[in-house]
């Protein structure tokens, strides 16, 4: 039986597919030369999918929807509005790409996964949340070895598609154990299913494990991490970036649901997560240390930020899940903003090592400025969103009595301060060879321009004017309990 | 609401800050003059609010319920049992530091104003937009926090206090060390204030649960009434970890490496007015909230005080830098600072008030001519100086202000703020108070040794011909220096009444005396 609701539920994702279609459709008429106007149309599409779904789609009382396929709440609503966002700002960093930009497929799987997202925010079913995850990552795979000439990326993409593939395959045997124990695929239907079974608690228990290495995987957590420095190095930065923002917002996204709604009587897995986190935030830290390439210190740094996301939902309480969705739509823009200005850098001088950036403030203090905001915010330092969203996670781990927790991710962010500030070094302190940056100018396109210029405002707005933001993500929370 | 004067001298520095991020580069002198007008604005709110505080010092707490004037607040956020609020205020205690913030920031823009002489450039030359950009934003930072009765508020401006002067070191300052002692002094900054704030977040929930506010204002946090286990447990996180940003000892390492790589501008920031950020917060947070706990601890404070007095002054005394020598006789008035607190009575409270004023005037002016001779001789080294009051007398004359304060002579700012710290210690613990005074006679020695090599003497031939004689603005800022000292040495009455209004609170927390 139809209801409005239910077109209003998926109005995002019906809208993304007209604009895919629409993108299909269109691009081949186009003159290979106007070809890069293929970004411009999705980013305006995109804007607009956000405007619509923000106007008629925000969601009322949580209800479920498609026989229990989907959930229409605000948990999934703002999940779908950060992925919405940060695929628009990803569209524009696409365009001046030299593989990517002038490839209308290129734009399309960035829908296509932008689609699987928004149905993983909102799966309600297991069956549909694996298709949902597919969705999300098979796009992925082939983005992150778009660049078929180069070694790297082929290499990023084959070994994302082989661990993503293995996971996959782990997270499937989790989920038709769980089909097997409970009896129902509905996320909702499971918790009182399983607590009918108790006999069945240490199976349930390896279930969980089996959940967590596929989650694991999905949020790039220790020890399923190995796979993210290689890609992120190797795979077009524009996909690292959403790789690394979106991608893993979307499997905290499921994470979150899935254990409230189906695990909140087996109280051992806070635990266990909590030495997924304490691991996750150390060893990410300690190996940015090291790194001399850019991109891989921002991929061991979002291995370190996964991890103090973890903290939030160790807490496991309403300021918990708050928390961890504040924290989200704070690393998205601040990591969408830190990869956006290595991209513009890479672009023209095509180095991403951070000895290169000797010198970036005088070659382009704009940009300069936009690294400083990026790095300050992913060091956790105000006025910047990356300060309020650690404080507040922290505050759900002191409210819940987890001080040895907060203290971890304390210490652990006293260790990235270092490295952060190691970068901000190269690009304000250290000068050229020659000391002629006058010379040497990084020209800022206009998409570039539009997009840092929008992210590094929304840094700041996060991080003054937290108040309406942190809000939705309280509603966002309640949804969940 | 009245006219919002506190956020806006707050703001002032952030908002010309992002002003001055706007002029094109090679605008040099546009980002200076928008400085300069945006500090003097900021300099006249400051006055204005500690004229108004001076006139009226004693709040009527039956009738406003809270000791603080210029009050604003706004709801920041609040979800949940999650309450953020925008609260500022001042007391007699925080508006003489506003005031000294307000005059620290002015004459660091007219310090560093220089001269764009390609042969010998003195001031700031090399990209003076970001340089007062991010000095502003510590300024701003600095401000927030002497104004902030929210913890949460303090926090967030204690960050935006202490990043930029990471950047201010290592970009501008000295070429050896600026990029170790940055680090260092980050990482020691950024340390204290995290294991600061887990305090805060405890107590934040602790009072939440007992009293079923939840909130981070430091007014109701004030009347939460902590137990005694947890005051004595948080007290020393808390307090310490402040107290790292005052440069207390053993934890003050890192602060004259931070002193002697700074840029001038940014050394007189970061010893006038960073240190007594670290004291002012400590004393805020630590004393004023966990009252109890500063009873337990506090001669653990007196003890490690009495330790970086003495020792402070004797290694100044075997320094032949001059920045190192300042800079460790800052770690030695700023543990007379600490000195004061200790005692918990109301001479050392008020002491200590005093001398955090006294101290950032003293310390910014010695800071300023240090930089001045750098700029001109290339060395601070002492015994390679000599006969700089004949090339720049007004800079000499001002040395010699500063180090008659730092000796603590009558008729001085430093006589008026050390004497009631020894009086307070006295009553407390007579050993301390005598072994502390030993410092008095070190300072002495090192002060006027530094004074006749210096300034007398004989100057060197490399030297001779090459001192330019010092800019008027940086006669300016010497003179406004040394006029405020003398004022408050020869009238501390200008003062001392606001101090002790302030002291009075504390002692109202601490229960009685």
């Amino acid at each position: 039986m139809y209801t409005p609701t239910m077109l209003l539920a998926i109005l995002p994702e019906i809208l993304l597919l007209t604009l895919g279609v629409t993108l299909l459709v269109v691009e081949p008429f186009w003159k290979a030369e106007n070809r890069r106007n293929a970004g411009w149309l999705t980013f305006g599409g995109l804007l607009a999918v956000l405007a619509l779904s923000l106007l008629f789609a925000r969601p009322a009382d949580p209800q479920t929807v498609f026989g229990g396929m989907l959930r229409f709440d605000w948990y999934g609503f703002f999940f779908k509005m950060m992925f919405l966002f940060a695929a628009a700002a990803t569209s524009l960093f696409m365009m001046d790409h030299e593989k990517l930009g002038r490839r209308g497929e290129s734009y399309l799987l960035l829908l296509a996964t932008t689609l699987g997202m928004c149905l993983m925010a909102s799966s309600a079913d297991l069956v549909m949340l694996y298709l949902a995850i597919e969705t999300t990552s098979i796009p992925l795979y082939v983005l992150s070895g778009f660049m078929l000439d180069d070694k790297a990326s082929t290499e990023a993409g084959f070994k994302y598609l082989l661990f993503g593939a293995l996971t996959s395959a782990v997270l499937l045997y989790g989920f038709s154990l769980l089909f097997g124990f409970a009896g129902t695929t509905n996320l909702y239907a499971l918790k009182d299913a399983l607590l009918a079974g108790r006999g069945m608690a240490p199976m349930v228990f390896g279930v969980i494990l089996l959940l967590l290495v596929g989650f694991g995987f999905k949020i790039s957590a220790v020890p399923f991490h190995f796979w993210a420095p290689d890609v992120y190095q190797g795979a077009p930065t524009p996909i690292t970036g959403f790789l690394s923002t979106a991608s893993k917002a979307a499997g905290f996204a499921v994470l979150l649901r899935l254990f409230l709604a189906a695990f909140p009587g087996y109280a051992n897995w806070p635990s266990i997560l909590a030495v997924v986190a304490t691991l996750t935030m150390t060893i990410g830290n300690l190996l940015a240390l090291p790194q001399t390439n850019i991109k891989r210190l921002l991929a061991y740094s979002s291995v370190a930020h996964a991890g103090y996301a973890l903290i939030g939902v160790v807490a496991f309480s309403k300021l918990g899940v708050a928390s961890v969705v504040f924290y989200l739509a704070a690393y998205i823009a601040t990591n969408l903003l830190a990869f956006g200005a290595v991209m513009v850098f890479s672009r023209v001088t095509g180095l991403d090592d951070i000895k290169d950036f000797s010198g970036l403030s005088r070659r382009a203090p704009a940009l300069g400025l936009a690294m400083l905001a990026a790095f300050l915010s992913l060091a956790g330092m105000p006025p910047f969103g990356g300060f309020v969203a650690k404080v507040i996670v922290f505050q759900a781990a002191v409210e819940e009595g987890l001080y040895a927790l907060a203290i971890v991710g304390i210490l652990n962010s006293i260790v990235a301060v270092y490295y952060y500030l190691n970068v901000l070094k190269y690009v304000y302190l250290y000068r050229m060879d020659g000391e002629n940056e006058e010379a040497h100018p990084i020209p800022l396109t206009r998409p570039y321009a539009i997009a840092l210029a929008t992210l590094a405002f929304g840094v700041v707005l996060l991080g003054t004017l937290f108040g309406p933001w942190f809000e939705w993500s309280n509603l966002a929370a309640l949804n969940l309990f | 609401m009245n006219f919002p004067v506190l956020s806006v001298i707050v703001f002032t520095p952030l908002v010309a800050a992002v002003l001055i991020l706007l002029i094109p580069a090679n605008r040099k002198n546009e980002v200076r003059t928008t400085a300069l007008v945006a500090s003097v604005f900021a300099l006249a709110l400051s006055i204005w609010v500690y004229v108004q505080v001076a006139m009226h010092p004693v709040v009527d707490l039956a009738a406003a319920g809270y000791p603080y004037q210029f009050i604003e607040k706004l709801t920041w956020l609040s979800v949940g049992n999650l309450h953020i609020e925008y609260h500022v205020g001042v007391d007699g205690m925080s508006a003489p530091l506003v005031l000294l913030t307000g005059i620290v920031m002015f004459t660091g823009v007219l310090i560093s104003w220089g001269v764009d002489d390609p042969h010998a450039p003195t001031g700031i030359q090399d990209r003076p937009r970001e340089f007062f950009a991010f000095l502003f934003l510590l300024a701003g930072g600095v401000f927030g926090v002497f104004v902030s009765l929210d913890l949460f508020l303090l926090f967030f401006f204690y960050e935006i206090a202490v990043f930029p002067m990471y950047l201010l070191i290592a970009i501008w300052g000295w070429v050896k060390t600026r990029e170790y002692a940055a680090m260092k002094l980050t990482l020691y900054l950024f340390i204290g204030s995290v294991v600061a704030l887990v305090g805060a977040l405890a107590m934040y929930w602790t009072a939440g649960q007992a009293t079923g506010v939840y909130t981070f204002d430091m007014l109701q946090l004030e009347k939460a009434g902590f137990p005694l286990a947890f005051q004595n447990t948080w007290f020393l996180p808390v307090f310490f970890g402040f107290a790292v940003l005052g440069g207390i000892w053993p934890f003050h390492n890192w602060s004259p490496d931070g002193h002697v790589a700074a840029p001038t501008a940014v050394s007189m920031f970061h010893a006038g007015v960073l240190m007594k950020l670290g004291a002012f917060a400590a004393l805020r947070v630590g004393i004023m909230l966990l009252p109890e706990g500063a009873k337990t601890w506090s001669w653990l404070i007196m003890l490690f005080a009495a330790i970086a007095v003495v020792y402070g002054a004797y290694i100044a005394f075997v320094q032949t830098d001059m920045k190192y020598m300042i800079g460790f006789s800052s770690v030695s008035h700023m543990g007379l600072v600490m000195f004061g607190l200790s005692t918990l009575n109301r001479d050392g409270l008020t002491g200590a008030g005093l001398q955090m004023f006294s101290h950032g005037v003293m310390t910014a002016l010695f800071f300023a001519v240090t930089g001045m001779i750098y700029d001109r001789a290339h060395t601070r080294q002492i015994p390679e100086l000599g006969g700089m009051v004949k090339p720049m007398p007004w800079a000499a004359v001002g040395f010699i202000i500063g180090g008659l304060v730092s000796m603590g002579m009558p008729f001085f700012s430093g006589f008026v703020a050390e004497f009631p710290i020894f009086m307070g210690v006295w009553q407390v613990v007579p050993l301390a108070a005598i072994i502390a005074s030993i410092s008095i006679v070190i300072t002495a020695a090192y002060i006027m040794r530094n004074i006749r090599r210096v300034f007398f003497g004989e100057m060197p031939a490399n030297l001779e011909g090459h001192i330019s004689p010092i800019t008027a603005l940086d006669k300016l800022a010497i003179v406004t220096l040394c006029l405020l000292m003398i004022a408050l040495g020869v009238a501390p009455n200008l003062m001392g009444p606001m101090v002790q209004a302030g002291v009075d609170n504390i002692l109202r927390l601490l229960g009685g005396a």
